[in-house]
């Protein structure tokens, strides 16, 4: 495990996430929740969890964010926070 | 200074999964559109999954994959060579669960998004307000 | 409200952090969570099992029971989204829209009205329509395949290298998602109904269930798969390596369907008429 990639990654995960829930756009938001979770995916095999990362690799990053573009396809993308 | 550099390389995972944790609690709490709050648990949930993978790491160990596992020589396995696998396990499964719920959480707010036309939830609580006059609930 | 939320939110971030310093170290090996259970599984795993991946191994063997209920709940999570958002033809609004294919003219049908026939000359589409950018479309259609094929491998080969039913799974089902994204959702239908998919779904499930079940018809305890040796004509040890292999072809085909069933419910709002 080498720790400086590791800071680093999480420094990314933490401003994806602030990123993902401030943004007042719910499109960009979705956009941002698959960037943090796709920052998750490489921080998990940095740790050697190789089976979870590639799980987070096709779920989080892929299915969820298909998801979440659908569900705001069928409403709206106006968020006022 | 030594020892504060060492103190800080032993625990930062736990700083970053509390971080992260507090983000998600916050948009949960705070945040009132919907689609926020659903993103904010998962957001919590995957600190929780962060928090299991961190515990689990050795220093000096590899990946849970058996190394030479069929060689001609049967090596001895010594459990501090590999990565606990038991935290893989119990979040590999918590992951595709959480997909389905996610799911299911989106379909529950499109259903709101169709009876009310709206996300947001203090609109939500207003239009619920105005559809039952001279009620002094507050459901919602 | 958001002050509220925010004083509750740091006030619980300082607890946790104090309490964070009785933690142990990161990547210390004896640590409690090191010491207790998995070194069984670690050492175990190759005379138990024969299976090198300790992650396949402990997933489907030593904790099956645990990924069995986990492969319900995501069926259950499947059968909630199709009663929260289904909505039958009947109720659904019927405006329809057609494009006839030479003149590029776009008909509106109202609900009972006269429905083209021919179907060489006139194209059903969404009410959103945008024309097909035929580079997404080929691109799509010819990595389709290929995505497939490496979610098959996979699942197969979850055995010695990471992967397995999950993620295999899912990865089938992101290429069906794929598919209806870059074409349209009634095409996909036309290949995996939600019939179909319903039923995959709970076929995966009763295939692990009933695996655990055929363990017990043979003598051995539910999920022991050392039963399955005098079936599979096996010494125990491979009879536990192949029974892997079956049961995460369950939760590959419980994952797939699953995710695409979801897909559909979310992206047509329960009509499963017009996609994304």
């Amino acid at each position: 495990m080498i720790w400086q990639l590791d800071l680093i990654i999480l420094l990314i995960v933490i401003i994806c996430g602030i990123a993902a829930i401030s943004i007042r756009d719910l499109l960009g938001a979705a956009i941002m929740f698959g960037a943090y979770s796709f920052m998750m995916c490489l921080l998990w095999s940095i740790m050697g969890a190789v089976d979870v990362s590639f799980t987070e690799a096709s779920v989080g990053a892929g299915v969820s964010t298909v998801f979440f573009v659908a569900a705001v396809f069928r409403t709206t993308r106006r968020t006022r926070d | 200074m030594e020892s504060l550099a060492t103190f800080i390389l032993t625990k930062y995972n736990y700083w970053a999964v509390i971080i992260l944790l507090v983000i998600g609690l916050y948009a949960m709490i705070a945040k009132k559109n919907l689609v926020k709050k659903i993103i904010g648990m998962n957001i919590f949930q995957t600190a929780i999954i962060l928090f299991y993978v961190s515990i689990g790491t050795k220093r000096g160990a590899t990946l849970p994959i058996i190394e030479h596992a069929y060689g001609d020589s049967a090596h001895a396995v010594h459990a501090a060579d590999y990565i606990n696998p038991l935290p893989h396990v119990l979040m590999l499964t918590a992951i595709v669960v959480s997909v389905a719920t996610l799911g299911v959480a989106l379909a529950l707010a499109m259903k709101i998004h169709a009876q009310y036309g709206t996300l947001e939830e203090d609109e939500i609580q207003e239009k619920i307000m105005e559809s039952e006059p001279g009620s002094t609930s507050t459901s919602g | 409200m958001r002050l509220l939320g925010f004083i509750t939110v740091v006030l619980l971030g300082g607890l946790l952090f104090h309490l964070s310093l009785d933690f142990p170290d990161l990547g210390d090996a004896s640590s409690p969570a090191a010491t207790h259970v998995s070194p069984y599984y670690i050492e175990h795993t190759m005379e138990d099992t024969s299976v090198p991946n300790i992650v396949t191994a402990v997933l489907a063997d030593y904790r099956g029971y645990d990924t069995l209920f986990e492969t319900a709940v995501i069926f259950s999570a499947g059968l909630a989204c199709f009663f929260l958002m289904r909505i039958s033809e009947r109720t659904a609004p019927k405006a329809r829209f057609y494009r006839h294919l030479p003149t590029g003219l776009t008909l509106r049908i109202e609900k009972g009205g006269k429905i083209p026939e021919d179907t060489r000359e006139f194209e059903r589409i969404d009410s959103v329509w945008v024309p097909y950018d035929v580079i997404i479309t080929m691109t799509c259609r010819l990595v389709v395949p290929f995505i497939q094929l490496f979610a098959l491998y996979v699942i197969a080969h979850g055995h010695h290298s990471p992967g397995g039913g999950f993620q295999g799974g899912v990865i089938f089902g992101a290429a069906i998602i794929l598919y209806a994204i870059s074409n349209n959702l009634r095409r996909t239908l036309r290949r995996m109904s939600e019939r179909m998919s319903a039923l995959f779904g709970s076929v995966g499930v009763i295939i692990y269930g009933g695996t655990g079940m055929l363990c017990l018809l043979l003598g051995a305890g539910f999920l022991d798969y050392r039963g399955m040796a005098s079936l599979l004509g096996v010494d125990p040890v491979s009879a536990r390596s192949y029974s892997i292999l079956i049961v995460e072809t369950g939760v590959g085909l419980a994952v797939t369907a699953v995710m695409v069933w979801i897909y559909y419910n979310l992206s047509s709002a329960g009509k499963q008429d017009e996609g994304l």
